[in-house]
């Protein structure tokens, strides 16, 4: 059964006024119906930019390439753009990190949800409004009759995100794309909103795409997680065997930089180095240059994707049981 | 074991040595064209303005008897004695167009000077003494601002009586506002920073404090304004010299030159033409130029 | 909202008081005897000088004769004209609509070119139409507008000879006056072609006028809008798959208009300013040119009360302009 989501060798690159940044680099990614799928990386990662390409929200300086691009069986690469209007907001929705700046301070809360439910679904007033608080109470929204008519700034931010939610799911999507849905927010209100998407999810059986740089939140909501480093698809496997079986340096590194994962009184692991701009660009891999275990073949040659058992991990030499690199003896 | 062999990787940017920051602010402002044809331009207004005696053909005052409205040189009936053609009283157009640029350097000077003079000190005063001084220099500011700013001006003319100096006078009154509320908004914010209480602690008085320590800081948005006040000052001499309150005749004053002058747009229309050329590329110029400072000081200002 | 209303409003009160202070030092302000200056003539005999003084109070304390003067100025008795020897309100009143209504055609034709033409430039920045509106708008408000006006008269009435040069109807017409509105009035009167020959002696004089707001307009919602569209919540709207126009035409521009607004308010006073100007290569009837008529002939009393007038009624506008602005942007109405 073909995914939801399909996209092959997407590439991203921006003109900027020191060169061409590839932001994005040949990445694969499949969504199923129904899936969740984490997405993990530091800033500059390409993680954003590459959801952003999906629902074509990028600006016009940047470059889309991709062998693959398609949605429910639709190709996105051929698409007018009234075409992909229909779909996007309504298929596909995406919920982004800063909510109370995401929505537009001079109308209420009321009128941006309705708004969307307007475009795609049509209906009556009345039955709109009604549609309206049925959604704000569906994301935990006390009092929603009232809140209708509340101004962004007038709410909190997890309130906002939860309006946020509540526009994006007003049309049933079939896929949610959540960019740092709460990076923004407290650590309360953090659990709050991921028990809320996972909810929904669960409940409308919606695939999400979850992108985070936070380990712990990927841990307690994914399925399947992916790894990406420096605009490139670094590792993909099942969340459990990715917590407990990591085959890529980078994916080991991040998750023993976590402070839960660090001994009492040692210092907490770093990764050394910073992600590589526009002027340091790698000949080999990517990762080589902070990478503990790198090679001259790292140093000189760019890994592909290596299929595994239990998935895909770009490393010549992927980490085994025991945490070191094949065939490197302890 | 792998060696720690050199990366291949691509060179890194060069990075050059730090700039000071006037060179940074110059290099950033060479790079807008517009500002640097708005310099040059100026540059050259300028030197015309020093060396009107040597480049002007004839006296601006002298009337030629013989030679009313004589169109320009390349039209018919003109000649290569009155480039620009004579008006209506036989003065020779080019003439009266360089020493008028004397003169308007010197209005814009004069009002710049005396308009952000009086506009930084009342402004820093009101930002440092706060309480009753400040708000009454605020309130006289927004009166000041209440009327239209040409009305002011001839109102002003009204009372001191018509005249090219009488009008300097009056813009630099009308100017005044405007400086003063950006240097009290430059020293507010400058207050709060950290190097003034640091300069206050060392025991710095007040004065020293206001011109050596804050001020500077604030130029920036100064020296905007003060290229844009120079334009404005230009033409609001202008207008008031159009509408024969500023410059009197037979001042070659560029709006005076136009004053009454709708009686020639029919029969010769370079009285008309030439004056208000040279205004719009003087104050085009400085306002090119103000442009390009802003630009140029911008990023500093958003340190 | 109303508590929004009634601060602006205390808010203006200081300075309207300024402004009546100002009227009134006016003519103590200008050299010579208060009451030579007032009525226009010297070398009065003395007698009839020291009566007049009585009579009019000069010889009261100083805040005595401002009193005074607000009692005059709150019956509407704000002088007499001395050329005209008519009341200075009712000449006022009569010549207002002229300077209105130009002044309306101004702002109308500022928004109307200057709104769009600024919203397409950022939409599409950097782009040629973009370089040009910069280009154009800059000349623009660089542009004397008496010299501008001159230019226009050359090219349209003399050299075309599209345009009149001057007034606001054509001599043959004669319209009871029933607005003040040339417009209004043409169209009520049964007069034929007369509609016609006042928008035709309406156009130059709103181009004129209208220009440098025009400039400033389109300057101000480019770079409104520029920031406006970088905002995460145009991206939201985006991903509503909202369609272009209306994103860019309802979630931008509503936000963008704020500045916007506060900018037209703000032109309003320098279009009087520039009223002055227009009316007078115009010969345009209204207000403008009468202060100026009256500075020429030192008639006092008028430039007085004129200026309390117009002082007085930009002051308004700018009190209008916040309360709009309130309205638009409920961040600040709490």
């Amino acid at each position: 059964m073909p995914a939801l989501l399909e996209i092959r060798g997407l590439t991203v690159e921006f003109a900027t006024s020191r060169g061409t940044l590839r932001a994005v680099d040949h990445v694969d990614m499949d969504v199923a119906e129904g899936e969740v799928l984490g997405v993990v990386g530091e800033s500059g990662s390409g993680k954003s930019v590459s959801m952003l390409a999906l629902m074509g929200l990028l600006g016009s300086n940047a470059k889309l390439t991709a062998d693959r691009l398609a949605f429910a069986g639709t190709d996105l690469l051929t698409l007018t753009p009234r075409q992909r209007r229909k779909l996007v907001g309504k298929d596909v929705a995406m919920i982004f990190q800063e909510p109370t700046t995401s929505l537009n301070p001079c109308f209420t809360v009321g009128f941006q949800i309705v708004e969307a439910l307007k475009e795609h679904m049509g209906g009556t007033r009345k039955w709109r409004r009604d549609r309206a608080v049925e959604l704000l109470t569906l994301v935990g929204i006390p009092d929603p009759g009232a809140r209708l008519n509340a101004f962004p700034h007038q709410l909190s931010g997890g309130m906002n995100q939860r309006v946020m939610i509540a526009m994006a799911i007003a049309c049933q999507p079939r896929l949610l794309i959540a960019d740092e849905p709460t990076t923004a927010l407290d650590v309360t209100i953090q659990a709050q909103i991921l028990e809320l998407l996972t909810r929904l999810q669960r409940q409308h059986n919606m695939a999400m795409v979850l992108i985070t740089h936070d380990m712990a939140v990927v841990s307690e909501t994914a399925q399947r997680v992916q790894v990406m480093y420096a605009g490139q698809l670094v590792e993909t496997r099942s969340a459990d065997e990715l917590f407990t079986r990591p085959r890529h340096p980078y994916t080991a590194a991040l998750l023993s930089s976590l402070p839960e994962h660090a001994e009492r009184r040692a210092r907490l692991a770093t990764i050394p180095g910073l992600v590589p701009g526009i002027g340091d660009r790698p000949v080999g891999c990517l990762f080589s240059p902070r990478c503990a275990y790198a090679t001259d073949r790292c140093r000189g040659e760019r890994p592909a994707l290596y299929r595994d058992p239990e998935g895909l991990a770009r490393c010549f030499y992927p980490l085994d049981d025991s945490g070191r690199p094949e065939g490197v003896a302890a | 074991m792998s060696e720690a062999a050199a990366t291949p990787t691509p060179q890194t940017e060069p990075v050059s040595a730090p700039l000071t920051p006037a060179r940074e602010v110059w290099l950033h402002f060479r790079q807008n064209k517009g500002a640097m044809v708005g310099m040059y331009f100026i540059v050259c207004l300028v030197l015309t303005a020093i060396l009107a005696d040597v480049l002007a053909p004839h006296s601006p005052i002298v009337q030629f008897r013989e030679a009313l409205l004589v169109p320009p040189a390349w039209q018919e009936g003109g000649s290569w004695r009155f480039i620009l053609g004579t008006d209506d009283i036989g003065r020779d157009i080019l003439s009266r167009l360089i020493y008028g640029a004397r003169l308007s350097m010197i209005i814009g000077f004069i009002v710049v000077f005396l308009s952000l003079g009086f506009g930084v000190v009342l402004g820093l005063t009101a930002a440092f003494a706060r309480g009753t001084v400040e708000i009454l220099i605020m309130r006289l500011m927004d009166i000041m601002l209440a009327l239209p700013s040409l009305l002011l001006a001839i109102v002003i003319v009204a009372i001191l009586g018509p005249g090219l100096f009488n009008a300097m006078i009056a813009v630099s009154i009308v100017s005044l506002p405007h400086f003063t509320r950006l240097a009290r908004a430059s020293a507010m914010s400058e207050l709060t920073r950290e190097y003034v209480s640091s300069a206050r602690i060392a025991g710095a008085g007040t004065l020293r404090l206001m011109f050596r320590t804050v001020l500077p800081n604030c130029m920036a948005p100064l020296i905007v304004q003060a290229t844009l006040g120079f334009s404005n000052a230009i033409l609001d001499a202008a207008a008031l010299g159009f509408l024969g309150l500023g410059a009197q005749p037979p001042t070659p004053e560029w709006g005076t030159m136009l004053a009454g002058s709708l009686q020639f747009v029919q029969r010769a229309w370079w009285v008309v033409t030439f004056p208000g050329l040279a205004i719009l590329l003087t104050v085009l110029a400085f306002n090119l130029m103000g442009d390009g400072l802003r630009d140029a000081l911008d990023p500093k200002l958003k340190r | 909202m109303l508590r929004f209303i009634l601060t602006r409003i205390a808010l203006v009160v200081p300075t309207f008081i300024g402004i009546l202070l100002l009227s009134f030092l006016l003519i103590r302000l200008v050299p010579g005897d208060p009451i030579e200056v007032r009525f226009g003539e010297r070398g009065i005999a003395p007698e009839r000088l020291a009566q007049l003084r009585a009579e009019m109070g000069l010889d009261q304390p100083l805040y005595v004769q401002f009193v005074d003067y607000l009692s005059h100025v709150a019956r509407g008795d704000l002088g007499v004209s001395i050329s005209t020897k008519n009341p200075v309100l009712s000449e006022f009143l009569a010549l207002f609509p002229a300077t209105v209504e130009l002044g309306l055609c101004a702002m109308i034709f500022a928004i109307l070119f200057g709104l769009p033409a600024g919203v397409l430039a950022a939409v599409k920045r950097g782009s040629i139409f973009d370089h040009a509106l910069m280009s154009t708008s800059l000349t623009g408000f660089s542009m004397p507008i008496f010299w501008w006006g001159l230019l226009l008269i050359l090219l349209f009435s003399v050299q075309l000879g599209w345009t009149p040069v001057s007034g606001r109807l054509a001599a043959l017409y004669y319209i009871e006056p029933v607005t003040g509105f040339m417009l209004i009035d043409s169209l009520l009167s049964d007069e034929k072609g007369a509609f016609l020959s006042a928008l035709r002696h309406l156009i130059l004089p709103t181009i004129v006028l209208g220009t440098i707001p025009l400039a400033v307009v389109a300057r101000m919602t480019r770079s409104s809008m520029l920031e406006v569209l970088n905002e995460d919540y145009i991206r939201t709207a985006r991903a509503k798959g909202l369609s272009s126009f209306r994103v860019i035409g309802i979630h931008g521009l509503r936000n963008a208009m704020i500045p916007v607004v506060t900018v037209i308010g703000l032109q309003v006073g320098s279009l009087l300013g520039g009223a002055i100007l227009t009316e007078s290569i115009f010969a345009w009837p209204g207000v403008a040119s009468w202060l100026i008529e009256a500075i020429n002939r030192r008639d006092y009393p008028v430039l007085q009360g004129g200026v309390l007038l117009v002082a007085s009624l930009v002051m308004l506008v700018n009190l209008a302009v916040d309360v709009l602005y309130g309205m638009l942007n409920p961040r600040i109405r709490r």
